[in-house]
């Protein structure tokens, strides 16, 4: 298992560094130079000014060179200053960091605590009433754009009933009114998954009900809901807890639509608004601590699943 | 199911798809849906010419007007008409996540035989590099990528900022990330496959194995990229739709679903149907291509057990 753990952990490690490199080559490709729009801020600044200034940043040295100096820099806790905000980024991502994750806890906790009851409902009897209807929520829930879905939301809470604040966060209000703020965005996050981990555990709940163990279970006499709860579920619950954990980097680095729409300070609006804003250092750090979650919440679900699953032995799993 | 009453009637396996196809209705209604919007956008041009109407015509004196027999569906801030930019946009959103879906079910093809088929170590590489791109945040790489400025790598300014240039950068941007749900299923499917006797009779023949995986393998695992590629036409359509909307995809003055709400935002207070309208298209095409999909998936798999 230690092994196991380890061997995932290096993997994950140079999967980031991969991607430091790439993201910043990318961001090195953003329109626009940050000393241009130094100089063309500042009427003091003449030609030789910029030229001078890049020779002091290191902006004319090679790519391979800027990197590893960012790196190293980065590695000592530095990821350097953000230009719209004159901060150092750490200082700024870390609250943004914060308000995501309970955008994204809140979601999550809604997600599943929706998501089993639907499934299970569904999957007592296929192709009933009951599961044509969840099957039919299922699909649009997939299906809808998350940035209408939000605009949906918006018409008719904000501006047609006037209940809730159409986005960004209260100035003053205490609790109640950073409440009534997080409604919205919450739901529009929590719609999509919903959906997704309905359909997955119907769709295994039901695969597991037509095993031999569940048929011995109910020729023994157990209830149906005993049946469902008890025997297939827990057997379904294994792949379902997998996709769920997988999903959750994807429902972080896709909040950024949600918080966008809202007007909601996390880190998805942070990457937006630095990308548009040619914050170059901000952009970075926020893309690969997104990147950094992402990956862990992977790991995460794929060690959770060697945990639950007595039969997937760690050597096995490494292939 | 109805198989035992037919079992002794001579029936082809296409027959068999096709009528377990037709049993999804909605599958069913979605491709018809589908075809619908293909025609209708395809069509634009020749109704535009039937209103008598300039889709691209601005006329400030008529902005925000309701419905009339002149404008169906009203017009919009510049005074253009809508139903006729639904149309055009729809013409683009199509097209880019067609071509996108193509491109992405090529290289998840290519990628999905040869790690299936090769085996060993180009396996575990291939897969480990699908592993990852999935595990990669797709949404900000998208819109990064999407602002990338293609002049600094050298290329000249109309090749990297033209609107075709745009518009088939986004594809590739898409396609670069689209590929993976195919390359999986074609993996799985070529590992049964070339255990076949017709895989191994060709090997024994001496068949180069580029000849075995284009002309023996190729054919006999077109049922899961024709699956997988249906079923990720929803998401493609999903990723140029934000991306157009946050201005980083299909840019004005060409339309697209997703960019004639880009400023949605003042509009929902005043003019909703500007909104409802192509987002409710958008809608309206992913949930008929994720319906075909699932129609697809159980037509062609005869295991999904139904009713």
């Amino acid at each position: 298992m230690t092994a196991y753990v380890t061997h995932r952990l290096l993997q994950t490690l140079v999967v980031l560094l991969l991607m430091s490199v790439a993201v910043y080559g990318l961001i090195w490709l953003m329109p626009g130079d940050p000393i241009d729009l130094m100089v063309s801020a500042n009427p003091d600044l003449t030609a030789a000014d910029g030229a001078r200034l890049r020779a002091l940043y290191g902006l004319d040295r090679p790519f391979a060179e800027r990197y590893l100096a960012w790196l190293q820099a980065a590695l000592g806790g530095d990821l350097g200053y953000s230009r719209q905000y004159a901060r150092p980024v750490l200082e700024i991502v870390g609250p943004r960091m914060a308000n995501t994750l309970i955008l994204v806890g809140l979601s999550f906790v809604a997600s599943v605590a929706l998501a089993f009851p639907l499934g299970l409902i569904a999957a007592r009897r296929p192709y009933s009433a009951a599961d044509n209807a969840v099957n039919l929520f299922c699909f649009a829930g997939i299906s809808i754009p998350p940035f209408w879905l939000a605009l949906l939301l918006i018409m008719a809470f904000s501006v047609g009933l006037g209940w809730l604040p159409a986005g960004g966060v209260p100035a003053e209000g205490g609790l109640g009114a950073e409440a009534a703020h997080l409604v919205l965005p919450v739901a529009t996050l929590t719609l999509g998954s919903v959906a997704a981990y309905a359909r997955f555990i119907r769709g295994e709940t039901i695969a597991a009900l037509r095993l031999d163990f569940v048929r011995t279970a109910q020729a023994k006499g157990a209830t149906p809901w005993r049946v469902l709860t008890r025997h297939a579920l827990r057997n379904a619950l294994i792949p379902v807890v997998t996709v769920i954990g997988l999903h959750f980097g994807t429902v972080f680095s896709g909040a950024l639509i949600t918080e966008t729409m809202f007007a909601y300070p996390g880190m998805g609006k942070l990457i937006y608004d630095s990308i548009m804003g040619n914050d170059f250092n901000l952009a970075l750090a926020g893309l690969l601590l997104v990147t950094l979650i992402t990956l862990l919440s992977n790991l995460a679900a794929d060690l959770l699943y060697v945990r639950l699953d007595p039969r997937v032995n760690y050597e096995g799993a490494r292939t | 199911m109805s198989d035992a009453a037919t079992l002794g009637v001579h029936t082809s396996l296409t027959r068999m798809m096709m009528r377990r196809f037709l049993e999804h209705r909605l599958a069913v209604v979605g491709g018809v849906v589908l075809v619908l919007l293909c025609g209708l956008c395809a069509g634009a041009p020749l109704l535009e010419a039937a209103l008598g109407l300039d889709a691209t015509e601005v006329d400030l004196f008529a902005r925000f007007e309701g419905p009339s027999a002149a404008h169906w569906l009203g017009t919009d801030e510049l005074g253009r008409d809508v139903f006729l930019r639904l149309l055009y946009g729809g013409r683009v959103s199509l097209f880019v996540a067609l071509t996108a879906a193509l491109a992405a079910a090529v290289i998840g093809t290519a990628i999905g035989i040869l790690a299936g088929y090769r085996g060993g170590w180009a396996d575990a590489l291939l897969m480990r590099l699908t592993d990852t791109v999935i595990a990669l945040p797709l949404l900000p790489l998208l819109i990064v990528l999407a602002k990338v400025d293609l002049a600094k790598l050298g290329l000249p300014a109309e090749a990297a900022h033209g609107e075709a240039a745009q518009l088939w950068r986004l594809i590739a941007i898409i396609a670069l990330f689209g590929w993976t749900t195919v390359a999986r299923l074609v993996r799985g499917a070529t590992l049964s496959v070339r255990e076949r006797e017709f895989v191994r009779a060709a090997e024994a023949l001496g068949a180069r194995s580029t000849r075995i995986m284009l002309v023996h393998i190729l054919p006999n695992v077109m049922t899961p990229v024709i699956v997988a590629t249906t079923l990720s036409m929803g998401g493609i359509v999903l990723f140029e739709s934000v991306l157009s909307f946050l201005g980083l995809g299909v840019q004005p003055p060409m339309p697209s679903w997703g960019n004639m709400m880009t400023g949605a935002h003042e509009l929902i207070w005043s003019h909703a149907e500007l909104v409802l309208y192509p987002g409710g298209l958008i809608f309206l095409t992913v949930i008929a291509f994720n319906f075909l999909g699932d129609g697809l998936q159980d037509a062609f798999d005869p295991r999904a057990a139904r009713r």
